[in-house]
């Protein structure tokens, strides 16, 4: 016996649950299985689609001579990407043609992101153009973003209402005034001010975001005062604080927070701040551990739940079974079909056989993509990597340049099943998505989550199509 | 690398100490290989000689300066004398070379310049990248501000320890085991196998044998013994246990709240009503499995072993119930890794024969199951531990494995409609078991399952039942008791006993588990 269904979804993030969902709307009987719990909640929770597009061939010809660790692609040589980018689907014919968006298609994306906002509800905004929105992160820049949380709208660069930045001084990993001066910098169109307050002083010093988030949550007394009372006590001092460019000093009309205004019960917390300061409140998204990714991996969960989907997390996928012997494939192109993928529980292998199977592993950071000095691959189904046999050439020494091992993943058909060596489907049951997926360096194109939208949603409804055939 | 050398000279001096922070040296300054300490008596290969000390003993050389580093002889004899990991790439550098345009690289590995602690966890610790996935996933940093988080306990102490002396925080008894941490770890860091160690660590070398935090948890984590003697007498125990001036007095004596009721005692335990019943009703070579039906189900709800039995022999397994003790959950929780070695000892002996009699080994509690294929293996070296590890599955994951459920479900209904708010311990969450029994019954007519969330119910087994943490626990578990009462049923449904204790304390529902429905639907 094995654990069966008739489509099976590999990775918890938000190409598997794209995915998964496509599928069961499609009629299929769904499976999704994850190693560990959704990475969600190291992400910042914004939905972005493709927010600069970067240059893909250099500027001047790349000089002469025999490449040495990276030098044979010069930074300096390289035009720095277009944008942020106003509107993400004008620009996807300027993409390469191997990248997903191209594969996929505009329309897949806008797909993706209509099946997000029917996911999601009034959780989530953005959706009412096709343009970018500008959202304040954590590091004081501006991002480009398809779709943001409620919680962060208050905070647009659009909007040109005098803000105030709260931060906390036992919040080292985030500086209000340095925010507050980088987003000057940036060229907002408001005036900004950032401002220190006593409040999670009331806490152990190193106290972890989800503590103060909980305390806000049950709105535990702090000394005597209940917590969103002693938070709004601290920040009300400051609302003077800004100071625009004649010197005048006006009431803030907007408060942006470190998104830790609660978890379970955001949306009051941050009613009641607002209430209690007289001013829009609004969150700045934040790295790991990010309570906006957190509520995101909550709204997700509840779909796939909703939407019939069997899910499970702890079950890494560590081996596949091929049925029926010799190659089912090789004529006709379609490749061979994988019957089963054996599932790791606690020492124990256990097979799950399904008539397609959806890859939506992750890339070199989820780890559906491994590594190491001999060469890139994918382990679950060791599926073709393209990738230069010498390693120099994997990578430039800038930084921030435009590295190559970005772009690597398994490369796929427009119906996303992976293609081998050869550009012969490998598997014709299988489909890709997500990061796992080359041809995009989401980094710097800002387009993870739209690449995991628009391939989630083609892979399982490609799935669901072949379940029966 | 000249940075191997100076390590090896740490290492000496660190051996030489009395009290040496890796735990690795003999007490009376032998040096040992690194294990006794904590469980691992069968695993010498971890122990990569110390160049120094060896070379002393062997008399080759005077001191354990670097210059004992170079010569190959005491290399190769200290080789023959002890047995070589076989993980280990770097085992030749550790002791030959001391000039790095000696080293082989393909011999290198970065793993020997430190000296190793208990449990080889050298390369968990190298996996952690500090992403906080594991803090952002710890029920008890979210209420108390004081625990450093999972991450401090996990890979930053064990570093912190690899120098010196440093004790072990005692903020590492505030650690649940709840064990949320490895099923948040992107980067499969062994956390809690780290905090076990710690714990354990602490408990053995730090804590006061005769405090009455140490025997309040030795009475809590050995809970076996005390429900063996209450069994002896249930009714009067059941009484006596939550007896009011009684409980005000282990309140203040022991640290055992007196907000919690203690768990009626069965008057029949599950292994009496075993034996009385004549033991396998089905006799099947080929569907074998092995009952570990652990304490709780033989003290206290015997009903959830009849269930599992009636079950299983619907389906035509010949069940087995070998002798056994605690699977050692409370005691890794509680640092007693002692005690859980002497248990688990036992089990794996009758398991491991049980096994070798064509038997899968099955059980009903998740802690139980967790505990026999994950903490084993990690904590112990006994003779056939990977064995009991790898043929150890939960009640209702092997059947859905082995079993069509759906088509024996297909047609059945419980006498009376049922509906179920059903909480997903921690510890199946972890085996991948958190959804299952809702999946089971999604389909099935008549019952209604609802999942309260992902919440953790906050007791933890022994945790909750400690004063000073008695009202966290009850903070950990306020999301839980508000999903449960916001659900339809007004029963709750849990596999882990604790958990359901739990339950029941904060809703007053009385909880079952999915094998007494199953038994319900199915056998009835």
């Amino acid at each position: 016996m094995a654990i069966d269904s008739e489509v099976l979804v590999v990775g918890g993030g938000i190409a598997g649950i794209t995915a998964a969902i496509a599928a069961a709307r499609e009629g299929a009987d769904t499976r999704l299985v994850s190693h560990k719990a959704s990475t969600l909640r190291q992400a910042s929770g914004l939905i972005d689609a493709l927010g600069y597009l970067p240059a893909t061939e250099p500027a001047k010809p790349l000089r002469e001579g025999p490449p040495t660790a990276g030098r044979n692609l010069d930074p300096d040589e390289w035009p720095d990407p277009e944008g942020p980018l106003a509107d993400p689907f004008e620009a996807i014919d300027r993409l390469p043609e191997d990248h997903p968006y191209r594969l996929v298609g505009a329309d897949a994306l806008r797909e993706g992101l209509d099946l997000f906002d029917d996911l999601v509800g009034d959780a989530y905004l953005g959706g009412h153009t096709d343009r970018n929105a500008l959202v304040p992160t954590f590091g004081g820049s501006v991002k480009p973003t398809a779709r943001y949380p409620a919680s962060a709208a208050a905070g647009l660069a659009s909007d040109d209402r005098p803000a105030l930045i709260v931060g906390f001084r036992s919040l080292t990993e985030y500086d209000a005034r340095t925010f507050a001066d980088r987003l000057a910098a940036a060229g907002v169109p408001f005036d900004v001010a950032g401002a220190e307050v006593e409040f999670a002083e009331a806490f152990r010093a190193d106290a972890k975001i989800t503590r103060l988030a909980k305390a806000l949550d049950r709105d535990e007394p702090i000394d005597g005062t209940p917590a969103r009372e002693a938070l709004a006590k601290a920040v009300g001092p400051h609302l003077h604080d800004v100071v625009d460019g004649e010197g005048g000093v006006d009431r803030v009309e907007r408060v942006g927070f470190p998104a830790f205004l609660g978890d379970d019960h955001a949306a009051e917390v941050r009613a009641e701040l607002g209430d209690r300061l007289g001013a829009d409140v609004f969150e700045i998204p934040m790295g790991p551990p990010s309570l906006p990714g957190l509520r995101l991996e909550d709204l997700l969960y509840d779909a796939l739940d909703d939407a019939g989907v069997r899910f499970e997390t702890g079950t890494p996928a560590v081996g596949y079974e091929v049925d029926g012997g010799g190659d089912g494939g090789g004529g006709d192109g379609s490749g061979d079909r994988i019957d089963r993928l054996v599932m790791d529980r606690k020492g124990s292998e256990v097979p799950y056989g399904a008539e397609a199977i959806v890859l939506a592993t992750g890339g070199l950071v989820g780890k559906g993509l491994d590594s190491d000095r001999d060469g890139v691959r994918e382990p679950v189904l060791d599926l073709h990597v393209p990738q230069p046999a010498d390693r120099y050439e994997w990578f430039v020494d800038d930084a921030f340049g435009e590295q190559p091992y970005a772009r690597f993943g398994v490369r796929p058909d427009e119906r996303l099943r992976p293609l081998d060596e050869s550009g012969e489907v490998a598997y014709g049951n299988v489909r890709v998505a997500g990061a796992v997926v080359g041809g995009a360096d989401v980094a710097r194109e800002k387009s993870a989550s739209g690449v995991s939208l628009a391939t989630g949603l083609v892979a399982g409804r490609e799935a669901a199509r072949e379940v029966g055939q | 690398m000249t940075r191997h050398t100076e390590n090896d000279d740490d290492e000496a001096e660190g051996t030489d100490e009395p009290h040496g922070g890796c735990g690795c040296g003999g007490t009376d300054g032998t040096p040992q290989p690194n294990v006794p300490e904590i469980g691992r008596d069968e695993r010498p290969a971890i122990f990569v000689p110390d160049d120094g000390d060896e070379a002393r003993a062997a008399g080759s050389d005077s001191a354990g300066s670097s210059a004992a580093n170079g010569p190959a002889e005491p290399t190769e004899s200290a080789a023959t004398d002890a047995p070589r990991t076989a993980t280990d790439g770097g085992v030749e550098s550790a002791t030959g070379g001391s000039d790095s345009t000696e080293l082989d690289p393909d011999a290198y590995d970065p793993i020997d310049v430190f000296p190793e602690g208990d449990l080889d966890l050298r390369d968990g610790a190298d996996s952690c990248y500090k992403c906080t996935s594991c803090d952002t996933s710890c029920p008890v940093a979210e209420v108390d501000d004081e625990f450093p988080g999972p991450k401090f306990q996990g890979p930053e102490q064990w570093r912190l320890k690899r120098k010196g002396d440093h004790d072990i925080d005692e903020s590492i008894t505030s650690c649940s085991n709840c064990m949320r941490c490895d099923d948040a770890c992107p980067s499969s860091v062994p956390l809690s196998q780290m905090h076990n160690e710690a714990r354990g660590q602490f408990v053995e070398e730090q804590m006061e044998k005769l405090s009455v935090e140490y025997v309040r948890n030795r009475i809590l984590a050995n809970y076996r013994t005390s429900a063996r003697l209450a069994s002896v007498v249930p009714r009067l125990s059941s009484f006596a246990m939550n007896f009011g001036p009684a409980r005000w007095a282990m309140d203040k004596v022991l640290g055992i709240p007196k907000e919690r009721d203690f768990p009626e005692f069965a008057t029949t335990t599950f292994r009496e009503w075993w034996r009385d019943r004549g033991g396998a009703q089905v006799e099947n070579p080929d569907k074998r499995v092995a009952y570990f039906h652990g304490c709780y189900s033989n003290y206290n709800t015997p009903e959830v072993g009849k269930a599992m039995v009636r079950v299983y022999e619907h389906f035509g397994y010949e069940v087995m119930v070998p002798p056994q003790k605690c699977s050692g959950t409370p005691m890794f929780a509680n640092g007693m890794l002692k005690d859980a070695r002497r248990h688990a000892e036992t089990n794996v002996e009758n398991l491991v024969e049980a096994i070798g009699d064509g038997a899968d080994v099955i059980a009903s509690c998740t802690s139980c199951s967790m505990s026999l294929r994950q903490e084993y293996p990690e904590l112990f070296d006994i003779h056939g531990i990977e064995d009991v590890s790898d043929h150890t599955f939960e009640a209702l994951e092997y059947l859905r494995i082995h079993e069509d459920l759906d088509e024996a479900l297909a047609e059945a209904r419980p006498e009376d409609d049922r509906s179920f708010a059903y909480h997903a311990p921690c510890h199946a969450r972890n085996q991948g078991l958190a959804r299952q029994a809702v999946e089971t019954f999604r389909d099935v007519d008549g019952v209604e399952l609802e999942d309260v969330g992902d919440s953790c119910s906050g007791i933890s087994g022994t945790y909750g039942w400690k004063s000073e943490k008695y009202e966290k626990s009850m903070q950990i578990g306020e999301e839980m008791f508000d999903h449960m009462e916001a659900a339809e049923g007004e029963v709750g449904m849990t596999e882990c006993p604790t958990c359901a204790m739990q339950m029941e304390h904060g809703t007053g529902y009385e909880i079952e588990h999915p094998l007494q429905l199953l038994e319900e639907t199915v056998v009835a």
